[in-house]
């Protein structure tokens, strides 16, 4: 039981970090499934929602300001996609990725601009920023309610992945862009919908994160962005559930690394799996092997 | 096309220069050079505050028989070594006589070369580290250092609550964090104390572990001197796993971003600092008028009138930059670096007066406040001083 | 235009270029904005086109430019400071386990012998990754290259988290001109080479490279290597130009930015890359500036202008060109006098050097 008490701090800070990191890593799977786009601007969009969080519980209460940070997060990803990914759908993959940055760049900026550069405080939200007690630890109520909640969207995601006509749409258009498209499928509207959900997710998870860590800055995106990405490549870039994998091994990784007393190097670690992982196993621990069209 | 965006950058870059204003007549010129963006964006405004403020409460200055306008000349050096030089090139191009700041060491450091060859002395706010004045003759500084901060927090620790092991977290990459921990480490294990040592990366804001560490180990104290920043979420963290030692920091945590953080939290946090609010009635009312007066001063100051040790510092700065320029009696930069080595005022802060080594402010006494969770404000706890 | 008399005109243009200097230098004071922004532009083209030599010419996607650079810059710094000062600078390691300096120039060398020993370590396991993989895992080695500089256990050699500085740094702005241009030219000459066309060959089909018989292995790592070299070589004149260095600023930010400098020059041009590289840190940290104070003109408070207004601008400018000037300021072509030339007399353009990354 002491040892219990003693590790379990860990293990749940671990697990919680995990789902939130799942949350993210999902729209970055998403969009690379279908773009081969690493959407760097993902990380910059959660923290958006985290502001928008912030202004938005000055002025309403909570049950108005959770749904509207998530349709202008939502917006945000929409529009991201719309101005900044879609007029370069013919261009070569590079300056894609080169938008991504840019657009990663103005979002930061805009939100030092209107920040001023100060950490915002995240309100608290009622109930999940409870302080409970599990097993002789005290913590939030949102580190015990995170893991049950990312797989119950996880289910509904895969569901809708695997039984709709959309979701086939999707599947279709990663598997084969060009021939989805010469099939009928508008890829355009699918592409936004993947941008959709992938915010929703942000935004969702931003609830998550923030509850738990509540300094926003405008940098407070860069981070669990990257290491989203690196649990999406971790887990097999394009496949959800490995993405989801991915992200509660590295979350909890991290801890147990901290834990050890090796606190220097507990984001190095991160990328030291994802390069040993990139190199035994390029397409992660579920990713389908691609074969090099010549 | 290429052509077209090369034409529209040239004449861009064209209007701009034209657009520099002339420089007037009978005008002094003060540089400050503070951040007001990245890791100690907010810190660095709340210095800026006490600085503007001085220059509205005494805007012109007695210089050899003729009154100046007092004109601050404001950089953001955005809190990084590597955008600072040439923040400090505009000031010394700009022909200022002489610089206030930085918040944060690392920051004055690599800007110190620049003002040295222009010839332009500097004083130094709130920078701690004692590298910034070591072994140079224009770099002056009007706070107390990092050794002499980090023995009093140790021996407050001792003392006051009898610790014997410390937790001491610091960032990685960050000098004054690591500087400010290792003479704190120093201290405390001269006074027969134990310390566990952590670091927590660049952009992390995850604590949960380092607390769970702190509390395995059965520490007494939490020593974490970090940026606001880090702090916030530190804080929230500890309360929510319910942390019972007390928290101790340095100067950077006299802010409202920690009283904001800890407000209605069961949480015991102290810090050493400069100034204590109440220390100068006219000075705290009078900050407070020009705070509230101005909605962007209100957002710099983090959203409410609390009065940063910080903004007492800048104000002072600028008085200790007014004395060594009537002292000089010439707007020049070389004359006011000679008379600033025996500049002596009664600051809001305190005394200052330089030593006549390294130029280093004649401090022997910091204060210890405690963050009041109830009212969100600080409360004094205790002046402390420590014989080196 | 003869070939001949295209040399002598660049050659009688570069020299003019450093006499401008070498006068201004004695007319303007040294701490001039100019001279700073200059020096800083210098050190940001060198690694620029050090960036586009991977990017642009060879067609590998390395996002690991700041770890080499700050590999560059630590080695310069720890093998310069004097040993007089040593005990100062690494106060909190008993004055570190390097107890000699060595001379600027040789430093510089090293500074870029070692980023190219890093690079080829690194380069064994990340060349065999492709594109987007290949970018991550450099990305995330300049993290743990940073990771390891920070941590203090090697303190005594590289002073922990802490500043390196009091070591010795050119100040003359002729100085970057020519470390710059001596080292941007043997890019060019290295482009220009055999080696230069096998990595036009491998960027624009891997395949049909290797079926050419171009060794993809060998010619990805000496590509590799050799813009790390350079990488590290103006890491070194970064730290001194800013005559203190620490391993917190060589953040990933560092390499967006210079990646943002190539793709405004245009992908595969190295003057573009050199052109832009001074209209960026030109326009970002001098003539932006104005744009974060409040200003009144006359009565009139102008809108928006605050305190962060100026990288917000800039965000927008780079998006602008991302988007609807993909091809940058160059594209893929050089500057050259007898572009110009041939465009005022209207006879027909030579087939110019270069090629972008995307035909």
């Amino acid at each position: 039981m002491d040892w219990l008490s003693r590790n379990l701090p860990y293990l749940m800070a671990g697990i919680s970090v995990g789902g939130q990191y799942a949350l993210i890593a999902i729209g970055y799977t998403m969009v690379y499934g279908i773009l081969r786009l690493i959407n760097f601007a993902h990380g910059d969009i959660f923290m958006c929602a985290g502001l928008i969080m912030v202004y938005a519980a000055t002025v309403f209460p909570v049950y108005i300001s959770i749904p509207l940070v998530i349709v202008v997060t939502v917006l945000i990803g929409f529009a991201v996609e719309r101005v900044a990914y879609k007029p370069l759908r013919t261009a070569p993959r590079m300056s894609v990725m080169i938008s991504a940055i840019g657009v990663s760049y103005l979002l930061q900026n805009l939100a030092l601009y209107i920040t001023g550069g100060l950490a915002q405080q995240y309100p608290a939200l009622p109930w999940i920023s409870d302080v409970i007690t599990v097993l002789g630890v005290t913590t939030k109520r949102v580190t015990v309610i995170t893991p049950p909640l990312v797989i119950l969207l996880v289910i509904v995601l895969v569901f809708l992945i695997h039984k709709t006509k959309v979701g086939m749409a999707m599947r279709a258009a990663s598997k084969d862009f060009e021939t989805s498209q010469l099939m009928g499928i508008k890829i355009n509207s699918v592409i936004s919908l993947t941008f959709i959900i992938g915010s929703f997710l942000a935004a969702v998870g931003s609830f998550l994160y923030f509850s738990n860590y509540t300094g926003v800055t405008p940098t407070a995106g860069a981070m669990p962005g990257l290491k989203a990405f690196v649990a999406a490549v971790f887990g097999g870039i394009g496949s959800i559930p490995g993405a989801v994998i991915g992200a509660f091994i590295i979350g909890i990784s991290e801890n147990i690394i901290k834990g050890l007393g090796w606190t220097t190097f507990s984001d190095a670690f991160t990328f030291a799996l994802l390069i040993v992982v990139l190199i035994f196993k390029p397409t992660g621990l579920f990713g389908e092997a691609a074969t090099d069209k010549v | 096309m290429s052509k077209k965006l090369v034409s529209v950058l040239l004449a861009a870059s064209m209007a701009l220069t034209i657009g520099a204003a002339p420089v007037l007549a009978d005008t002094v010129k003060i540089g400050v050079y503070e951040p007001a963006s990245g890791d100690n964006g907010a810190g660095g405004k709340q210095e800026t505050l006490g600085m503007m403020y001085a220059n509205q409460s005494c805007p012109t200055v007695e210089i050899g028989g003729t009154t100046y306008d007092v004109e601050l000349d404001i950089v953001d050096n955005e809190s990084s070594n590597d955008k600072g030089p040439s923040a400090a090139s505009k000031l010394v191009g700009d022909g200022v006589s002489v610089v206030l700041g930085s918040y944060g060491s690392g920051v004055s450091i690599a800007a110190s070369d620049i003002f040295k060859d222009g010839g332009v002395p500097a004083i130094g706010v709130t920078c701690t580290n004692p590298q910034v004045t070591q072994g140079n003759t224009h770099y002056f500084r009007i706070c107390f250092l990092d050794p002499f901060q980090g023995s009093v927090l140790a021996n407050f620790a001792n003392e006051t609550f009898g610790a014997k092991k410390a937790y001491v977290l610091a960032k990685l990459g960050d000098d004054y964090s690591q500087g400010l921990a290792f003479y704190f480490t120093k201290a405390f294990e001269a006074l027969g104390g134990e310390v566990v040592k952590a670091d927590f990366p660049e952009g992390n804001s995850d604590f949960t572990s380092y607390i769970t560490d702190a509390k395995n180990n059965g520490c007494d104290v939490f020593f974490t001197p970090t940026s606001t920043e880090a702090a916030a979420n530190t804080i929230e963290q500890a309360a929510a796993q319910g942390l019972e030692i007390p928290l101790l920091a340095g100067d950077t945590w006299d802010s409202n971003v920690i009283l904001n953080a800890a407000k209605g939290k069961n949480v015991q946090i102290y810090v050493t600092t400069f100034y204590q609010e109440g220390g100068d009635e006219a000075f705290d009312t009078g900050v407070k008028e020009f705070i509230n007066s101005d909605s962007t001063n209100l957002a710099n100051n983090g959203g409410d009138d609390t009065v940063a040790a910080v903004t007492a510092m800048g104000y002072d700065a600028y008085f200790t930059a007014l004395e060594a320029l009537k002292a000089a009696g010439t707007t020049d930069p070389a004359a006011v670096n000679e008379a600033l080595w025996s500049v002596e005022l009664d600051g809001v802060s305190g005394h200052i007066a330089f030593d006549q080594e390294n130029g280093d402010a004649i401090r022997d006494s910091a204060f210890v406040k405690v963050a009041n969770t109830e009212t969100g404000a600080w409360d004094f706890v205790s002046v402390q001083t420590v014989a080196e | 235009m003869s070939k001949k008399k295209e040399i002598i005109i660049n050659v009688a243009l570069i020299g003019g270029l450093l006499l401008i200097l070498f006068i201004l230098e004695r007319f303007l004071p040294a701490t001039s904005m100019l001279f700073t922004v200059l020096k800083k532009g210098a050190i940001y083209a060198l690694v620029a086109v050090s960036m586009n030599l991977l990017n642009g010419f060879t067609g590998l996607f390395s996002l690991g430019q700041a770890g080499f650079m700050l590999v560059g810059a630590y080695t310069y710094g720890v093998l310069t400071i004097p040993v007089a000062e040593r005990a100062n600078v690494y106060m909190y390691f008993d004055g570190g386990l390097i107890q000699f300096a060595l001379h600027p120039i040789i430093a510089i060398i090293l500074a870029g012998a070692l980023a190219g020993v890093f690079a080829y370590l690194i380069g064994l396991p990340v060349l065999r990754l492709k594109s987007d993989y290949l970018a991550i895992a450099t990305l995330g080695f300049a993290e743990i290259i940073r990771a390891i500089f920070q941590w203090d256990k090697l303190g005594p050699i590289t002073n922990g988290s802490n500043l390196l500085r009091s070591y010795p740094s050119y100040k003359s702005v002729l100085f970057y001109f020519v470390a710059s241009g001596i080292c941007i030219a043997l890019i060019v000459m290295m482009i220009n080479s055999t080696y230069g066309r096998a990595f036009k060959a491998i960027r624009d089909d891997e395949v049909a490279a290797e079926a050419m018989g171009i060794n993809l292995a060998h010619h990805k790592r000496i590509a590799f290597v050799v813009s790390s070299f350079f990488a590290g070589v103006s890491g070194a004149l970064l730290a001194m130009y800013q005559t203190s260095v620490q391993a917190a600023m060589f953040k990933s930010a560092m390499t967006y930015e210079i990646l943002l400098i190539v793709v405004i020059g245009g992908i595969g041009s190295i003057t573009g890359s050199c052109i832009s590289a001074f209209l960026f840190i030109i326009l970002s940290e001098w003539l932006l500036r104005f744009l974060d104070t409040d200003t009144y003109i006359g009565s009139f408070h102008v809108p928006l202008l605050r305190s962060g207004f100026r990288k917000v601008v800039f965000a927008v400018i780079i998006m602008i060109i991302v988007l609807f000037f993909r091809q940058g300021i160059m594209g893929t072509k050089e500057f050259s006098i007898s572009g110009i030339y041939h465009k005022i007399t209207g006879k027909k353009k030579k087939e110019v050097k270069g090629g972008g990354a995307d035909e």
